[in-house]
């Protein structure tokens, strides 16, 4: 009997998913609205002096691809069950277009991160 | 109905999806106007239409009880047990009774059980022993945690109101759906069985657990608190650690005691 | 005779009750991966220069961008909820002491941990970021 291949893309989503309940909130708060406003934290915090450092990290490097990959792939689960359920397009198209989309945010974030250098 | 003077009586629209296959094209809807009383429930409305206004009304019921299964049915649009929905005062809205969704209309309220019946005789409905066991070594013997894991999914009735209430199943007629993979898993769960490793290759495939993405309105609508969205879900963890571990020694399969 | 009636199903069930609420769940989906792409710009921007990386800093710290991690937020909060919810449903029953244990239980904990995770997160971030 056929298995099914999805078992792989739903653990991603679970990964994904797990890390979204519980640190995206604050991850939310932190890039998104204390930085930039001031409240809460200084407005050079993510500035390029400090973004540059955290990103040459390896640890810098591991929190940013596993937070933006992981949520791509969570994202790109729902997405492509979702218009599965509104019969947007064929089932292949729609699983290439969400998952390729993954795939290619995964790639270039650690092209990305490579280039930054160390 | 019942000769209680002190009860309200009133009166209600019935309205009802009929399909009569040798004169209808298609199903349509009957209105009926019928004396009701707030202890009545929709099967004795039905039975009431039935017996007094229209006997050629077609519908299943047995047991009045919701033990049987017989009576699912779409009541204003939620599938439920017709035994089970009274009618309460007040309520003057039309009542719309429309057969199981999802399933082939045979005739009015009764559908087509026929695929349902062989999904539930394909996950091996039955317990596979871990050897042939002699009646000198006596009974199984289970502790009151051990039944607890599996316990509310051998409380399915059958009713089909999960498939209904299932909109993959809607879009995928061969998925195999909440009533069967909960019956599987009432097997799988049980200390006494050893076949997980069978049911659980219907639970791989894409009709198997793969079909579900966790709506959850199969156990919302159940009648017997079965949750079947959980018997479903805990297999995809199932399923999904299986993926992995199946290329480590024996010891990797995840379903034992699951 | 027989000549069984499959009514046509509804293309728009996802748009209705009782299927909306799952439809609102799942489209959180649409937020996370949002942000991620935000996140991602500014690595790419990062890894491009200063300057591509501050005008990255610039949308940021814009009102659109405020208003636009305001939605984040109230997604990743209905995510966390409907999230914890639902993890119930993929384990299989607890069982402690004879007895079952309530998904709502492991839902309240699930809620708990998480809202101690993010802030902790938040302290973490305010004593050791610069």
């Amino acid at each position: 009997m056929k298995r099914s291949v999805a078992p792989v893309f739903w653990l991603m989503f679970g990964a994904g998913g797990m890390v979204a309940a519980l640190f995206g909130p604050a991850l939310v708060i932190i890039t998104g609205l204390a930085v930039p406003t001031g409240l809460g934290l200084g407005t050079t915090t993510m500035d390029y002096a400090h973004a540059i450092v955290f990103a040459r990290h390896p640890l810098g490097k591991l929190v940013l691809l596993v937070v933006i990959s992981l949520f791509a792939w969570h994202g790109a689960e729902r997405i492509y069950l979702t218009l599965k359920d509104m019969h947007l397009g064929p089932k292949p198209a729609l699983a290439w277009l969400s998952y390729g989309s993954a795939g290619a945010v995964t790639f270039v974030t650690a092209a990305a991160l490579l280039a930054v250098g160390l | 109905m019942t000769g209680d003077e002190s009860m309200a009586e009133w009166r209600i629209t019935v309205e009802i999806l009929r399909y009569r296959p040798e004169q209808d094209a298609a199903p349509v809807v009957q209105s009926y106007e019928i004396p009701c009383v707030d202890d009545m429930s929709v099967l004795q409305a039905l039975q009431y239409i039935k017996d007094h206004i229209d006997g050629t009304l077609s519908f299943r019921w047995s047991c009045r009880m919701a033990i049987c299964g017989s009576c699912g049915m779409m009541i204003d649009g939620r599938p439920q047990l017709a035994c089970q929905t009274i009618l309460r005062a007040g309520n003057q809205r039309p009542l719309r009774i429309e057969p199981l969704l999802h399933f082939p209309i045979e005739r009015d309220l009764v559908v087509t059980v026929s695929e349902f019946v062989s999904k539930i005789e394909s996950i091996y409905p039955f317990i596979i022993p871990k050897y042939p066991r002699r009646l000198a070594e006596g009974e199984y013997l289970q502790t009151p945690g051990e039944m607890a894991r599996f316990e509310n999914f051998s409380d399915c009735i059958n009713c089909m109101l999960c498939y209904a209430a299932c909109p993959q199943f809607g879009e995928n007629p061969d998925f195999l759906g909440p009533g069967a993979l909960a019956l599987l898993q009432r097997y799988n769960g049980d200390s006494r069985d050893a076949g997980q490793a069978k049911r659980m290759e219907l639970v791989h495939t894409e009709n198997g657990a793969w079909s579900c993405t966790a709506v959850g309105y199969c156990s919302e609508v159940c009648p017997k608190h079965v949750d079947p969205a959980n018997a479903v879900n805990q297999n995809k963890t199932n399923s999904a650690l299986d993926f992995f571990l199946r290329f480590l020694p024996r010891s990797g399969t995840i379903e034992r005691g699951a | 005779m027989r000549r069984p009636y499959l009514r046509p199903i509804d293309r728009h069930w996802w748009a209705k009750p009782p299927y909306l609420a799952y439809t609102l769940r799942e489209a959180t989906g649409i937020a996370i991966a949002a942000y991620a792409l935000v996140l991602m710009a500014g690595v790419i921007c990062l890894a491009l220069g200063r300057s591509a990386y501050d005008a990255w800093f610039g949308f940021i710290a814009s009102q659109w961008s405020l208003a636009l991690h305001a939605i984040f937020l109230i997604a990743m909060v209905f995510h966390a909820w409907t999230w914890f919810a639902i993890m119930p449903k993929t384990m299989p029953r607890l069982v402690v002491g004879g007895r079952y244990v309530e998904p709502q239980l492991i839902t309240a904990a699930g809620i708990a941990i998480a809202s101690l995770a993010s802030l902790v997160l938040l302290l973490i971030a305010r004593w050791v970021l610069p």
